[in-house]
């Protein structure tokens, strides 16, 4: 399944990310995963959360370059060698991983892995063919 | 200090006035009757070089403007047969199309002579040796030194602009007494001699002849004091012949004009009235004495004005205020020039970088000019992904450094972060105190 990433643009300044997350929990909106990819001049917030719609709404109207990104939450089964399969499975597929982090999600002995590739429909594809689960929302 | 041509340059206004109003009537006798160009902007003026009786008769003339150098590029303005040339420049056409200065045998001899009492004037005799760190090539600067040095008789080390490291050893090894280069690259080679642990003190350089790129009294201040040197402002424009139209002497208050061959004008932009000495207004040249490329009331677009009052060095000639602005937006940096619309049009390319960019300009650590532009990352070219962002900035830096020889840092900003005033956003901000 595909679920929505909350994508923003963010310039490298103190406070700025006290300001995204203020917004977000004066609105209740509960973050399951988060990760910050950064350059010297500019970083760029990925997050998943319970109401994506509604969060992008209200960056957008607080003056963010924000948009909804297709990414895949993969449970992961919670031992060493796991994430590697999965990896390797890429590989052999030729599907490539843009990027990747790890959510606060934890279900019972499985870890979700939130992945962005290039081809979200072959990579879906390839890993409920190889028996992996991937999660509807968080 | 001695000064290299004291007929000339301290001659007395009667002197000067007869000899200017003869060459200036030869100059206009001259391209009316060789360059079809001017022969039909004084037609269309009505006037024929007879009109010139005084030297108020030169506001019948019509003015020239860079504008028309261009269209007539490359020979069009050329006022001698193309067999008397005996070397050529060209401005850097970052703007446009290039302007052509060409020069005859007298042309050269006249470019040495303005520049050896450009040297002169920073202290320069025979016995000196010169540190030249203009570019040679096509530019003016350093061969217009380089034909000045020869004309005075000094010694050249003639080793162009940038390397750094080399300049550096030359110095060392060669104990050159002067220095010419552009104001910030000799700012540059004192941050990188003191990396180095030299000490200029120690050196015998005595002087800098800086210009090519405005600068201010605060850097002449650094540089004296940094280099343990006087520093001296020099002027001059490809369309005129290059640096030697007007220079400062050991006063350092305003730069003298070579009055004899260059005929200074200040006039009010807008309606091209002629000004009087003290009034601030667009700096208007005409050429006395070139044979190559004569111009007739150049529009320098610099804005100024004439300090007419005795000069302690002795020399008679009038001279410009330090440079107060420009009449167009023109931006200079590292001497290149630029305007903001040419950027403009790079960023206008790239889709969705308009219309939210501004464009600062600084001197930062290394003293050189530094250009920064903000891009707004808008909604059209926004990615989660980092590498697509990295590449858009690789294509509005690369864009802009084929088209204009510019290298600037490109920076990623969030939308609405460019302070915008009624609306529009502020497109320059120039930090260099110039």
């Amino acid at each position: 399944m595909i679920i929505k990433q909350i994508s923003i643009f963010m310039e490298n300044t103190t406070g700025r990310l006290a300001d995204v997350t203020d917004l977000l929990a004066r609105a209740g909106i509960n973050l399951r995963a988060i990760s910050i990819a950064d350059t010297t001049d500019f970083g760029i917030l990925r997050m998943v959360a319970d109401q994506p719609e509604e969060a992008v709404r209200l960056l957008r109207n607080a003056g963010f370059t924000a948009r909804e990104t297709d990414v895949i939450g993969v449970e992961v089964p919670d031992h060493p060698g796991e994430l590697a399969r999965i990896m390797a499975l890429f590989r052999a597929e030729g599907v490539s991983i843009e990027y990747l982090y790890a959510s606060l999600e934890h279900k019972e002995d499985k870890a979700v892995i939130v992945l962005k590739v290039d081809d979200i429909k072959a990579g879906l594809a390839m890993l409920e063919k190889h028996g992996f689960s991937t999660i509807p929302s968080f | 200090m001695p000064i290299w041509n004291k007929e000339a340059e301290c001659a007395t206004t009667e002197t000067l006035q007869k000899l200017q109003l003869e060459r200036l009537q030869k100059t206009v006798e001259r391209v009316y009757a060789r360059v079809p160009f001017y022969r039909k902007k004084l037609d269309a003026a009505g006037v024929t070089p007879d009109s010139i009786t005084c030297l108020k008769d030169i506001a019948k003339l019509p003015f020239t403007t860079k504008g028309d150098l261009r269209e007539t590029y490359p020979y069009g303005l050329l006022a001698c047969e193309q067999n008397e040339l005996v070397e050529i420049h060209t401005s850097s056409g970052t703007t446009g199309t290039p302007v052509v200065a060409a020069y005859t045998e007298n042309d050269l001899a006249m470019w040495g002579e303005v520049m050896a009492r450009t040297l002169s004037m920073a202290g320069c005799e025979k016995g000196d040796t010169v540190q030249n760190g203009y570019g040679y090539g096509m530019f003016t600067g350093g061969l217009g030194i380089h034909h000045g040095a020869r004309c005075l008789g000094a010694n050249i080390l003639p080793i162009s602009s940038g390397n750094t490291r080399r300049q550096l050893q030359m110095m060392r090894d060669f104990g050159p007494t002067l220095l010419t280069c552009t104001p910030s690259y000799s700012l540059f080679l004192a941050e990188a001699a003191r990396e180095e642990g030299m000490d200029f003190r120690e050196l015998p350089l005595k002087a800098g002849c800086f210009g090519a790129e405005p600068w201010s009294e605060n850097m002449r201040v650094e540089i004296e004091s940094k280099l343990d040197i006087k520093a001296y402002d020099i002027y001059g424009l490809t369309e005129l012949i290059g640096p030697g139209v007007a220079s400062e002497c050991e006063c350092q208050n305003g730069k003298h004009i070579n009055e004899d061959y260059f005929y200074p004008e200040i006039i009010n932009p807008e309606t091209g009235e002629v000004l009087a000495d003290g009034e601030k207004g667009e700096l208007v040249i005409t050429s006395l004495q070139r044979e190559g490329s004569p111009v007739i009331r150049f529009r320098t677009r610099d804005i100024t004005y004439m300090m007419r009052e005795p000069c302690a060095c002795g020399r008679t000639t009038v001279r410009i205020h330090r440079l107060l602005g420009r009449t167009d937006d023109l931006m200079i940096i590292r001497g290149v020039n630029c305007f903001p619309s040419q950027i403009e049009n790079v960023l206008m390319r790239i889709e969705g970088t308009q219309p939210h960019y501004q464009i600062v300009i600084d001197r930062g650590a290394t003293h050189l000019d530094e250009i920064e532009i903000r891009v707004e990352v808008e909604d059209a070219i926004f990615s989660d992904v980092t590498s697509t962002l990295e590449r858009l900035r690789k294509r509005i830096h690369d864009e802009l450094k084929s088209e204009l020889g510019i290298s600037a840092h490109i920076k990623l900003v969030e939308p609405r972060s460019i302070q915008r005033s009624e609306g529009k956003a502020q497109r320059i901000i120039d930090k260099r105190s110039l």
